[in-house]
């Protein structure tokens, strides 16, 4: 029994259709490559103590195929240990905020829907804000001890705490309701920072300032001993991509409509709800609050491939990489030999980029 | 129609019931859904039609009774082995991103297909764009469509769902929710039209209807709801009289018969309000 009688013409448009949207999403992923590898290396040779993009590749090889003669002196000092790990941590940080927000969207079947949205990035400032201006009296051996890991540490629980609460108000009888957790976070995201204000309020000068400075956002700091703790908790959630994605685009249809195709709805969502929780809390903690990114990436993928998710999540990676690699250069460049915080560029870049998105396309974004 | 259609059940519920916030929606329902025959489940408004679906698709947990599959408790197989078997098209669905028409018909495929290559999944999504009717609208965006075309599409990829399932679950249920509610009088004829030609392939389908003309056409076995019970199931010309339109449908109307087939059917032109509800 066959179906029905099928237009060949109609079938071979369809093979040209699937094919033409493969060959985009290909050059989409090669332009991408590219662009986040040169920011890279550009990245990496500027700065106060500029050097040649040419010379930061050769170092770089140089480093990779073992030649130790050319690592002598003081730029490639300069590259391997200073530039090099912060422009990891940025990638890193872009990566992990990106996918997140994709994460999120496509679970909340919200285009709004971001990290910061949710209340998992202010329950991460909270965190911080309360090791920057209580650590002193309450932690003071650890603080003094050590003073890198406190505020990491702080706001990396700060967003698990953050999600684990909102994930138990909206799970009812082995059930989480989506809209409830999207109320929830909103209420929890203003109570967070209705409690960091206090935290403002009652702290003195100089904690003012780190408090000012670390809700912005910097990739200052970067060491290699900082990128092998954040990496291992952000790497699991660009590999659970692949187990994720063909859940979230049955997601799209509904609960119940992904439950029929065969889609254990539950365990996706707890899975990307946790996976979120982890990264998000280790980028705040390794660069402070980095607006934005969690949002414009992901549009900006929609846009260009569509919202199938097999592609739309490691996109969402490589673009919010690219993308703080390159608000990094410009937080550097714009105000040499002083840096801006990165947050302050890519709300200032990304806002009204986004707005001029929405305002192009005569339709919106589809929502 | 090779294949055997009379058998054993694929799907039994026995004595169904469900409670929310502590009304009974559906109390002691029974049904069978057999191979090759296309069951069809009337019923006014609230009378717990689609709570019976959900119960049966395993959207819902019976409070009493038990969904049997081929033998085996709904609960007891996994979600991944259950979408082979069965594909369920709800009344609507909405969503949440700009989707094209054939990567939500392919969304059937994806999990269900996995074993298949992908020139002959995307074979597949092909052929069930053009069965529904809806392979000129490929590359549409699924939000730009009418609510027909809409609800075509989604037929599609049901179709897309059972084809890919048939690899792995010789004998499978369709579900369809009110599958032509917004449709004109042409496609829904051809709709119904697909799902006996799916039944007469071994498939066991269910469909939610409205239209008491077209549910007598189209049912081997016609099943009547009102207040969250079975009222009436059986053959359809032995199930319908003019006492069940009165006390269920709340219709002042009789029966015909149609010359040919002896089918009954109704004309609304004869309706006359009712004094009492």
């Amino acid at each position: 029994m066959t179906l029905a009688v099928r237009p060949t013409g109609a079938m071979s448009a369809l093979v040209s259709f699937a094919a033409g949207q493969r060959r985009q999403a290909a050059l989409v992923v090669a332009g991408l490559v590219l662009l986040c590898g040169l920011l890279m290396i550009m990245a990496v040779g500027q700065g106060a103590f500029s050097i040649p993009p040419g010379r930061v590749a050769e170092i770089l090889w140089a480093r990779l195929t073992g030649e130790t003669a050319l690592l002598e002196g003081r730029d490639a000092l300069v590259v391997l240990n200073i530039r090099l790990p912060r422009v990891l941590l940025g990638a890193l940080v872009g990566a992990a905020l990106a996918i997140s927000g994709a994460l999120m969207q496509g679970l909340f079947r919200n285009p709004l829907a971001d990290p910061g949205l949710v209340g998992v990035s202010a329950g991460s400032g909270l965190a911080a804000a309360a090791t920057i201006v209580l650590g002193d009296r309450l932690l003071a051996g650890l603080t003094m001890k050590l003073p890198f890991a406190a505020l990491p540490f702080g706001a990396f629980c700060g967003g698990l705490i953050s999600t684990l609460t909102l994930y138990l108000i909206a799970t009812r009888q082995g059930r989480t309701s989506v809209a409830t957790m999207l109320l929830a976070g909103v209420a929890l995201g203003a109570l967070a920072g209705a409690l960091t204000g206090v935290l403002a309020f009652i702290s003195d000068d100089r904690q003012l300032r780190d408090l000012t400075f670390w809700s912005l956002g910097s990739l200052g700091g970067a060491s290699w001993t900082k990128l092998v703790v954040i990496a291992p908790i952000v790497l699991p959630l660009l590999l659970a991509v692949p187990l994720l994605a063909r859940g979230l685009n049955a997601l799209m249809l509904g609960e119940a409509e992904a439950y029929h195709l065969g889609i254990p709805v539950q365990r996706i969502k707890a899975l990307a709800i946790v996976l979120v929780a982890l990264a998000v809390g280790a980028s705040v903690a390794s660069a402070g609050v980095i607006g934005f990114v969690g949002i414009v990436v992901p549009h900006l993928i929609r846009l260009a491939i569509g919202p199938d998710h097999r592609l739309l999540l490691p996109l969402s990676a490589l673009g919010g990489a690219t993308l703080l690699v390159a608000a990094d250069i410009v937080a550097r460049l714009i105000v040499a030999p002083a840096e801006l915080p990165i947050g302050i560029v890519t709300a200032a870049l990304g806002a009204p980029f986004f707005l001029w998105l929405l305002l192009r396309r005569a339709d919106g974004l589809d929502v | 129609m090779s294949e055997p259609i009379n058998g054993e059940p694929i799907l039994s519920g026995r004595s169904l019931s469900f409670v929310a916030g502590g009304r009974a929606l559906v109390s002691e329902a029974s049904l069978d859904l057999k191979p090759g025959k296309t069951t069809i489940l009337i019923g006014p408004n609230g009378a717990g039609k689609s709570t019976l679906l959900k119960l049966v698709t395993g959207e819902l947990k019976p409070v009493n009774g038990e969904v049997l599959l081929d033998g085996e408790r709904l609960s007891a197989i996994p979600s991944w082995r259950l979408a082979c078997q069965r594909a369920v098209m709800a009344q609507h669905t909405r969503l949440a991103f700009p989707f094209s028409v054939y990567e939500v018909a392919r969304l059937g495929v994806d999990g269900v297909g996995r074993a298949l290559s992908r020139q002959r999944r995307e074979a597949l999504v092909g052929e069930c764009l053009a069965s529904a009717g809806v392979a000129e609208l490929a590359a549409r965006r699924y939000q730009t469509l009418s609510g027909g075309e809409q609800q075509r599409v989604q037929f599609a990829r049901v179709l897309c769902q059972l084809e890919a399932g048939r690899s792995v679950a010789s004998r499978q249920t369709l579900f369809l929710d009110e599958p032509i509610a917004s449709l004109d009088l042409c496609h829904q004829l051809a709709l119904l039209d697909m799902a006996r030609a799916i039944a007469a392939r071994g498939v066991a389908v269910l469909i939610v209807l409205h239209d008491i003309n077209l549910a007598v056409t189209y049912a081997d076995h016609l099943v009547v709801m009102d207040r969250g019970r079975i009222v009436a199931q059986g053959a359809p010309a032995a199930t319908l009289d003019d006492a069940l339109l009165r006390n269920v449908f709340k219709v002042d109307l009789s029966f015909s018969r149609a010359p040919a087939a002896g089918l009954p059917f109704l004309l609304p032109q004869q309706h006359r309000p009712t004094a009492a509800a």
